[in-house]
């Protein structure tokens, strides 16, 4: 592993500035990411600033009805909190259902939005990749790719996002709080990641020097009837082939609202708008749940070993919200 | 890059000076000498680095010494008492819980952390109702939450009960 200072920062101000400072630096919140990406050579940090104690590590109500997550809650403290199992069900259970029980403890909430891909080929630094070294191609293409994208890849990068949290967190339509040179932000979750364009080692739309500090979840009716599901080749520990997180409003048998996100399909979680438009005002059953699936999945392009992934998100999106407008 | 630590492990204090690159994992068994904590992947996939940071689980292979400084931690080593060996390590010897045992200690620390979870109600994946007070920890369960910590002889038919069993002592 290449040397690199340490350096705990005072506070949020204090760490945004040194890493404005050092433009190879990087935050280190719970490193179960980032440190293992250090052992692989993939990332190469001159220095760590660590945010773990700086930013709040509890769950806070908003005035609006809504909650605060602090930055630094653990993966495994979030999905036991009380008022996320109740009112947001789908976030407890995503979390539940990514990583191992050690992990979830170390991990945070900020960290897990900002892990990287798990494609083989951006771990291997003997492989070319577009991610680790912008125009060196793309070994996935025409490579392994049963675990890459469907949806919004681009010929330089068909990397899947590995968070199941933030498969949840896009379903409840969260908003993140981002501290950097300029102050702080707060803008909806689904503007943080990016699709791959020709700019695939960009994840996000995070400018350096730039902390997510919080993230908030509104005031959400539907959320109280949401839900997880989550496929993958182990029972246990493994990332998603596909996964939804879903909320649903059922009047009277008709949809009255919803949401759909996917996981496992493409560069960032994946909102379902389509599917969610098409749904609107229609009458919940399995035909129009599969319907409203292929109208989001028309886009779909597979690559040689993931086609299979299409019926699977198409049948994973019915199963869960007929779930749902039968628990309603 | 060096850097000055306290790290308290098993109720000792140990000051330590260690490179920054240094994992807790590599602090306790290379610096300290404390080789309850295993290797075995070093990318956190196996669990056989399974400590208790601050009395939660953890796999020490992901945590960076430097990171950790002040922390209290537990190894396997640590969970005897006057000698008496803990009684999830007494169930694990009694239900043959182990072939190699090389998984062993990481198995013990992740299960002695796994039952603090349960006692707090902390569900898990498998849990039927996310609301439910009390967490019932059937075999189901056991598996489900220890899935972090592999065993490559495969001795999870005893390790199951040995942890069911050590449950409930």
């Amino acid at each position: 592993m290449k040397p690199y200072s340490y350096q705990r920062a005072e506070d949020v101000d204090g760490a945004v500035a040194a890493l404005v400072e050092q433009p190879n630096a990087k935050f280190l919140a719970g490193g179960t990411n980032l440190v293992d990406l250090m052992k692989l050579g993939v990332e190469e940090p001159d220095a760590l600033v660590d945010v773990r104690r700086l930013t709040s590590d509890h769950v806070e109500d908003l005035d609006d009805g809504g909650l605060r997550i602090g930055a630094a809650v653990p993966n495994s403290v979030l999905a036991a909190d009380r008022k996320i199992r109740t009112r947001y069900p789908a976030l407890s259970q995503a979390l539940l259902a990514g990583a191992s029980g050690q992990l979830r403890n170390l991990a945070t909430t900020g960290g897990n939005l900002l892990q990287r891909t798990r494609c083989v080929y951006w771990q291997d630094v003997t492989t070319p990749c577009n991610k680790r070294e912008p125009g060196s191609g793309c070994s996935a293409i025409e490579g392994h790719n049963k675990n890459h994208a469907i949806l919004g890849a681009s010929e330089h990068c068909v990397a899947t996002h590995p968070s199941d949290m933030a498969v949840a967190m896009y379903a409840l339509d969260a908003f993140v709080v981002v501290h950097g040179p300029d102050g702080e932000r707060r803008f909806p979750i689904e503007e943080l990641h990016r699709l791959p364009g020709d700019e695939p080692q960009r994840d996000t739309t995070l400018e350096h020097g730039e902390l997510i500090t919080a993230v908030d979840l509104p005031p959400l009716d539907l959320a109280a009837n949401s839900k997880y599901r989550k496929v993958r080749e182990r029972a246990s520990y493994a990332f998603a082939l596909v996964s939804v997180a879903a909320a649903l409003d059922v009047e009277d048998g008709v949809v009255r609202d919803v949401r759909i996100a996917l996981g496992g399909v493409a560069h960032k979680p994946w909102r379902a708008t389509k599917a969610e438009e098409a749904l609107r005002g229609e009458p919940a059953n399995e035909a129009n749940f599969h319907a409203a699936a292929d109208i989001e999945l028309e886009d779909a392009q597979p690559l040689r070993d993931n086609a299979f992934k299409i019926p699977l998100a198409r049948n994973i999106i019915a199963r869960t919200l007929l779930d749902l407008s039968e628990e309603r | 890059m060096d850097a000055e630590i306290t790290l308290h492990v098993d109720g000792a204090e140990h000051r330590l000076t260690v490179d920054t690159r240094t994992t807790l994992l590599d602090a306790l068994r290379e610096h300290l000498e404390i080789i309850s904590p295993k290797k075995g992947c070093d990318h956190g996939q196996c669990g056989a680095c399974t400590v208790l940071l601050d009395g939660r689980r953890a796999n020490s292979c992901l945590a960076l010494a430097v990171a950790h400084d002040g922390t209290e931690i537990v190894t396997a080593g640590g969970l005897a008492e006057n000698g008496d060996l803990h009684p999830m390590q007494r169930s694990f010897i009694e239900h043959d819980g182990f072939q190699c045992g090389y998984c062993t200690p990481g198995q013990i620390v992740s299960a002695v952390g796994m039952l603090e979870e349960v006692r707090a109600g902390w569900p898990s994946h498998v849990t039927e109702d996310l609301n439910v007070e009390e967490i019932v920890l059937d075999d189901d369960e056991i598996r489900e939450r220890m899935s972090g910590n592999l065993c490559r002889c495969a001795a999870y038919a005893n390790i199951v009960p040995a942890i069911r069993e050590g449950s409930e002592r």
